[in-house]
């Protein structure tokens, strides 16, 4: 193997502008960061009403909650990006439509962070739905029974039992969503593989371009893990062993 | 006139009837204990009377309030009948006195400080005043199903439904249970008990109802039930669960 | 919009189209035998290898979890023929990038399988004159798989959907044939929107075969 190590070529300036590879790394490590966190706030929020949905006594609503999940978890990431970015500006108002494709500012990053935020709704849905279905059928009962309406009871003793619950789940969306965020590469997105494309085409550095973004991925990812533990052990409930009823 | 009145309710799951035709009353005051083998439908009669479970026919009034009826308040009616389970159901994620409290304000609309007081005061009657800041799951059964008694006294209730109140607990654990029910019997208040604690019906109850396979088959005083129970699914369920 | 779509443009891809989704299908199957497999070895030293091989199969594993597939993909395309100092073809690329990749999920799926399966089980085992290889191959392993069919579909699922990322190497899958011909043809639309209803119709079919199966398994056992 004859490759040619060159551990300055972060400080190296790029060959078009005056900035240096470094600058592109971390203005990238910045689109990573923003959209998966704009997308696991879309997914959080949307992710927990579905499932929440999923559960409900009334078929509309769980058949919604139903066609809403395999729809997003059947057709892959980056179709489903590419749908997102080519053929649903196609399909707006002709005026919207226009300004879509024209004017929209930071367009990659918006239409990723709905993408992945959409895409992973479908996978929290379906943890909080079995962390719903996973408590014991008389705690609603017992709530009911109180004089609670069925949304108080959702409110104050179903939904924050079942997030304790799919706590460890939803540490590996978090994960996830942060990994997934690289196929915004594809519509053009400047985030960590975008970069670490650019940055082999024009420095010939693969190893050094390669190992930056992976590193950075992993940190991420890692953080993201002990964000994720934090609460865990924040919102623990004294005496309840999971599982057990 | 009668604090609960069941009138001829019937419940099916799909095909299969889980109630037939069940009559009783309940009078202010009275306490009444449900008894029957397994799957006799007495957990699901009790469930009808606060609409936790629906019927298909019949009706259940409440102090003069219908349950079948689609207009009725059903969580207002509720938060008036007080309801234990056999599996206490406290919200593990609450504190005890958080458990106490947090119907008394969000369905009451009761303040804060009053809640917490009413709390206090009915921990401190069950013999559980120094747990109160403790969590469920750090309590023992027996604990636990009189944190859930005080839990339902807290909200006033105008009567009370046991469902099995001691069958998941272990034995020593029961009479702790009971005695708190005995107390509230002897204080009048208008009690509803399906339960095979014999003693207890025996104690404090006033009827004794037993069904088997969805139909009441006997409801009768408890001198009278325990005298001579007419029917002879009754006779044998007695020998059998008071063989020991 | 709506009224412009021209879906006649399927019909003339549609043999380019295929041979992008038997790439994808190739891809898929290749990735999940040897994925298996090598999962299998990798849970096997997990768990009654020695320490320097279990802290092996382990670092392995958790490297693997923790890059996005995207980046291994790339780690792969440039650095294997930086090793064989010949560059190897997009597709060849995929292909043992992906059966690397999934070794390291089929691996953690196995690993609960094999753990699933009672210690009593590899006891009667030796108690019948087994060895450690006779008793996890006639014995464990093919209850640990048994256990594990759902799930390892399950997985299989998603990887034919992970598949479409090869898309950054250019290797022409299911995907890039669709992109092309919508291309070709000018009907870029059309196109994105016909891939995505075969991906979903293949994964949805795919997905229902999985509960189908869970169901049976749940009454045998």
């Amino acid at each position: 193997m004859n490759y040619h190590w060159n551990w300055h070529v972060y400080l190296d300036q790029v060959s078009a502008g005056d900035e240096r590879y470094l600058d592109w790394i971390i203005s990238a490590l910045g689109w990573t960061i923003a959209v998966s966190m704009s997308a696991w706030l879309i997914a959080l929020t949307l992710g927990a009403l579905i499932g929440t949905l999923r559960t409900a006594p009334n078929r509309w609503l769980v058949a919604i909650g139903n066609v809403w999940v395999e729809g997003f978890r059947n057709v892959p990431l980056l179709v489903q990006l590419f749908l997102w970015f080519f053929v649903v500006p196609e399909f707006l108002p002709a005026e919207l439509s226009r300004w879509v494709k024209q004017d929209m500012p930071a367009k990659e990053f918006f239409t990723a962070a709905i993408c992945l935020g959409l895409f992973t709704s479908a996978r929290v849905a379906e943890q909080v739905r079995a962390g719903i279905q996973s408590l014991p059928r008389g705690q609603k009962m017992a709530s009911l029974a109180m004089g609670f309406t069925l949304p108080q009871t959702y409110r104050y003793v179903l939904l924050p039992m079942a997030f304790r619950i799919v706590i460890p789940p939803l540490t590996s969306e978090f994960m996830n969503i942060i990994k997934n965020s690289s196929v915004a590469f594809a519509i053009g997105l400047m985030e960590l593989t975008f970069i670490s494309r650019q940055m082999i085409e024009e420095s010939g550095q693969v190893f050094e371009s390669l190992l930056a973004a992976t590193l950075l991925y992993t940190i991420c990812a890692f953080s993201a893990n002990r964000v994720m533990t934090y609460i865990e052990k924040r919102t623990r409930v004294p005496g309840y062993i999971a599982g057990a009823k | 006139m009668s604090m609960i009145d069941i009138r001829n309710i019937s419940k099916w799951y799909g095909q299969f009837q889980v109630l037939t035709d069940c009559s009783t009353q309940v009078k202010q005051g009275e306490v009444v204990v449900v008894c029957g083998p397994s799957g006799s439908g007495k957990s699901t009669l009790i469930k009808c009377v606060n609409g936790l479970e629906p019927f298909q026919k019949g009706d259940v009034v409440v102090n003069g309030i219908s349950v079948a009826d689609a207009k009725t308040d059903l969580p207002k009616l509720r938060a008036r009948v007080g309801m234990v389970f056999q599996h206490f159901e406290l919200f593990p994620h609450m504190s005890i006195i958080g458990n106490l409290t947090i119907a008394q304000t969000k369905v009451l609309g009761r303040g804060a400080d009053e809640a917490r007081e009413r709390g206090i005061k009915l921990l401190d009657r069950v013999g559980l005043k120094a747990h109160a800041s403790k969590f469920p799951g750090e309590l023992s059964g027996g604990q636990q199903q009189r944190v859930a008694i005080a839990r339902a006294l807290a909200m006033d209730p105008i009567c009370m439904l046991f469902d099995e109140p001691t069958s998941a607990l272990d034995p020593e654990m029961i009479n702790e249970v009971l005695d708190v029910m005995v107390e509230l019997a002897k204080e009048g208040m208008t009690m509803m008990v399906v339960t095979h604690e014999m003693g207890f019906a025996r104690k404090v109850a006033h009827r004794v109802i037993f069904m088997d396979a969805g139909q009441i088959v006997e409801d009768a005083t408890k001198e009278a039930f325990f005298g001579q129970p007419r029917s002879e699914r009754a006779q044998q369920f007695l020998s059998k669960i008071l063989q020991h | 919009m709506l009224g412009q779509l021209d879906f006649s443009v399927i019909a003339p891809g549609l043999p380019f189209i295929w041979e992008g989704l038997l790439f994808s299908l190739k891809l898929t199957v290749v990735a999940m035998v040897g994925g298996i497999f090598l999962g299998t070895l990798l849970a096997l030293a997990r768990i009654s290898g020695g320490p320097a091989l279990a802290a092996f199969a382990t670092a392995y594993v958790n490297t693997m979890r923790s890059i996005p597939l995207l980046m291994v993909i790339l780690w792969f395309f440039f650095l294997i023929p930086l090793f064989t100092g010949a560059p190897m073809g997009a597709e060849k690329s995929a292909l043992i990038t992906f059966t690397a990749f999934e070794a390291a999920y089929y691996s953690e799926i196995m690993r609960a399988g094999i753990q699933s399966v009672s210690k009593g089980q590899v006891n009667a085992g030796y108690a019948l004159g087994m060895t450690y290889w006779q008793s996890m191959k006639i014995v464990v392993l093919p209850q640990a798989f048994r256990n594990m069919l759902p799930v390892l579909l399950t997985q299989t699922i998603i990887l034919f959907q992970d598949t479409s990322l090869v898309y950054a190497i250019g290797a022409k899958d299911l995907l890039k044939a669709a992109e092309i011909t919508g291309k070709n043809y000018n009907r870029p639309i059309e196109m994105y929107l016909f891939v995505a209803l075969v991906y979903f119709a293949i994964c949805f079919g795919l997905s229902m075969l999985v509960k189908h199966l869970q169901k049976r398994i749940a009454i045998v056992r």
